[in-house]
């Protein structure tokens, strides 16, 4: 609370200046946009396979390049933005360093958070934004949670999600099994919360397309793996014949050993073998090979799932900025959420955000390790307005209405 | 006996082609992009008589003012490549700049306007001495590239600014920018240099724009019958010497539209190979040919029928086009 009543003096400061700006809103007004970008770092628990951790700095990056472009674009119109980039591994330092970014003024977010800090932010900004009694508020992109919850019952205010949620990733993976009518699966699980959240996605998807679940397991075997899967994993596998083994195993702890272990000759999908992603290395088709290349020249590593949602959050904001030529954060949210806005996301489509509960809307890359094996949705499954949604939750299907409170 | 008869006949066979040949066959050049080869094709025989290896990547082609010389990028080589006509050598590299992607040759014959998709620059560079006259900067993914007919303007488009570039060709400076829809592909000067035709492949549009104040006047949309729109994704444009027509390729729709340049309606959409990118026209503008990403062949249009006659296989992710009338 300390922190709300100190700020209206650096922010009326702050808006004298740039206010004076936006009210000009000719072609010619420089303008600056602040975005903070707030990183929680997690611990992740040793696992077996532990080849190729995530990057420190995913996420982060892909907003630098973000950034990048959109002051490469921004310099033909006056327009800056700006990054301030705040990282910690304590929960309750990363909720400090929103309110004092919130303090500074900034009111675009974008949050590489899981869903309890997200959620916990999010509130905060949303009170003190309220509490400022002017129609200015703030704007967040979530680019780490894809927890199905925050789409569908725990709606959070004034948040956008460009990372898909699970049941997305879920949906895109069923219908190319459906497509190839692989229709009875395995389900073999580990025992992390996300795991079984990954493990309900799949089961939801199941039932959307008709597939069907054969049997279902979870992994608590201790044994080393690595010595031992050829051993164990045939056995783990042995149940009712199945056409597909559908894995749920994000920390990639026993996942990584089914492949060419199982009871029955079958593929692998799901979290290891083939992987439904929101980005990936080997996602070269409409010209994502620029962004790749442009990515790869900044970093030196390759671009993951989390790099393109920031990616697509900053370039979210200056797209917005770009076409309205302001920073009212209003006008922002307005824009975005409307049916004027297009992002061009190298998916080979037009992205925009589902008026409902904030999800991109985006097509989903099938990959293996070294290719791209489809993107989904596939063709046939069809939507009165967008086949797009046929992936994650329909309007009927949530009880957010964000648009409403936009 | 046999043999000799099989010779003779053989003999009879090349002769008449050759004969073709020197009666002013029309070739077709296309660059195919993931083979690094050039595929050469009579416009009489609609055959593949060659396939040249060229640079790394080759993109965007075109040709001199006498067609004496092929101008090839070669984006992963990072270089210009350009190539005698009679011999099919390469006889010269240009510097470029990094992956020269699309390009536009100055009516004056020697000044090359190059997009470096890489580096958000546009090089300008002098064919005769090689001398990078000019680097200027452009927005993000710079993409297409043309020139006045009367010299005066030079464009460029950036894909992921989605901006018009306007550079002045004397000052060789960017004077202007027009903001279009999402991922401006390929732009068009009409004849009398007075409209500017560009292409936004995930805006699904073609923006017209006037050249004297650099605003947009109409935009062209797209509809065909049991195609998603957002499957249309205009990219290549090319202008009927007429003044009548418009012909837009439609990228994954697989058709390319043929628009009346006076109302700017659309008149019909005619199908060709998937994922249709660049076209050019024969000598007497009766046949279009288009390349086609995918299906890695070459269709014909009948202009006047406006319709496809023929697919030519060539190699693999076919880009680039150009036709040297003799």
């Amino acid at each position: 609370m300390n922190n709300y009543i100190g700020w209206p003096g650096t922010y009326l400061l702050r808006y004298l200046l740039s206010g004076l700006l936006f009210f000009m809103h000719s072609a010619h007004a420089q303008l600056d946009v602040d975005i903070a970008y707030i990183k929680l770092q997690q611990e992740h628990r040793p696992v077996l396979s532990n080849i190729l951790p995530e990057p420190k700095d995913a996420g982060l990056r892909g907003a630098e390049l973000a950034l990048q472009d959109s002051n490469t674009t921004g310099r033909f119109l006056k327009q800056t933005f700006h990054l301030r980039t705040d990282i910690s591994d304590n929960p309750e330092e990363t909720l400090t360093q929103i309110q004092f970014r919130y303090e500074q003024g900034i009111r675009l977010f974008v949050f590489d958070l899981p869903a309890d800090t997200l959620k916990t932010a999010s509130t905060w900004l949303a009170k003190a934004s309220l509490n400022t009694g002017t129609t200015d508020d703030v704007l967040i992109f979530n680019t780490q949670a894809k927890e199905n919850a925050l789409r569908v019952n725990q709606c959070i205010d004034n948040v956008l999600h460009t990372i898909p949620s699970r049941a997305m990733l879920a949906d895109a993976l069923a219908q190319w099994l459906t497509e190839k009518r692989l229709n009875k699966w395995l389900l073999i699980k580990g025992s992390t919360e996300a795991d079984h959240a990954y493990a309900q996605s799949m089961q939801r998807a199941a039932k959307r397309f008709g597939n069907k679940i054969v049997a279902q397991k979870q992994w608590s075997f201790d044994t080393d793996l690595r010595r031992l899967a050829q051993k164990e994993m045939p056995l783990f596998t042995q149940t009712e014949e199945y056409d597909v083994v559908v894995v749920a195993d994000e920390l990639g702890d026993f996942g990584e050993y089914v492949l060419y272990n199982t009871w029955y000759p079958r593929p692998v999908v799901g979290t290891q073998g083939l992987t439904p992603v929101a980005w990936h290395r080997v996602v070269e088709q409409w010209g994502a090979a620029q962004l790749q290349s442009r990515f790869e020249k900044l970093t030196g590593r390759w671009m993951d799932s989390k790099d393109y949602a920031s990616w697509l959050a900053v370039r979210s904001i200056a797209e917005a900025v770009t076409r309205t030529n302001t920073a009212d954060t209003n006008t922002l949210k307005q824009y975005i959420i409307s049916d004027k806005f297009e992002l061009a996301g190298f998916k080979g489509r037009k992205l925009n955000f589902r008026t409902w509960n904030g999800q991109l809307r985006q097509p989903i890359p099938l990959v293996h390790p070294r290719s791209l094996v489809s993107q989904s949705p596939q063709a046939g499954f069809l939507h009165p307005s967008s086949e797009l949604d046929t992936l994650g939750f329909d309007a009927p299907e949530s009880q957010c209405r964000l648009a409403k409170r936009f | 006996m046999k043999k000799t008869q099989r010779l003779t006949q053989f003999l009879a066979i090349s002769a008449l082609l050759l004969s073709v040949q020197t009666a002013q066959a029309q070739t077709a050049y296309v660059s195919n992009e993931k083979d690094d080869t050039l595929s050469v094709i009579n416009l009489d025989t609609y055959e593949v008589t060659a396939t040249i290896d060229v640079g790394q990547r080759p993109r965007g082609i075109i040709l001199s003012k006498d067609q004496s010389k092929l101008y090839i990028c070669a984006s992963d080589s990072d270089t210009v490549q350009v190539m005698d006509l009679s011999t099919h050598q390469i006889i010269k590299e240009l510097p470029s700049g990094e992956d020269p992607e699309q390009f536009a040759l100055h009516p004056n014959d020697r000044h090359l306007y190059i997009a470096n998709e890489d580096d958000a620059l546009a090089t300008i560079v002098d064919t005769q001495t090689s001398e990078v006259l000019a680097q200027i900067d452009v927005g993000v993914e710079p993409e297409g590239m043309a020139v006045s007919p009367d010299g005066k303007i030079a464009v460029n488009t950036s894909e992921t600014t989605n901006m018009v570039h306007w550079i002045d060709t004397e000052t060789m400076q960017l004077v202007d920018n027009t903001l279009v829809d999402q991922r401006p592909r390929h732009v068009e000067f009409s004849k009398d240099s007075k409209v500017l035709w560009a292409s936004s492949e995930i805006g699904g549009n073609v923006s017209i724009i006037d050249v004297a104040s650099r605003q947009i006047t109409h935009k062209v949309t797209f509809k065909i019958r049991g195609v998603h729109p957002d499957k249309i994704q205009p990219v290549g444009i090319k202008l009927s010497d007429d003044g009548q027509y418009a012909f837009v390729a439609l990228g994954p729709a697989n058709h390319i539209a043929v628009i009346d340049t006076k109302t700017f309606k659309v008149l019909e959409y005619i199908l060709v190979g998937r994922r249709v990118w660049h076209m050019a026209f024969n000598a007497d503008q009766s046949l279009l040919l288009t390349t086609n990403g995918i299906s890695g062949d070459v269709t014909v249009v009948d202009v006047a029928k406006m319709k496809a006659i023929k697919s030519i296989k060539v190699g693999r992710y076919p880009w680039g086009i150009v036709v040297k009338s003799q």
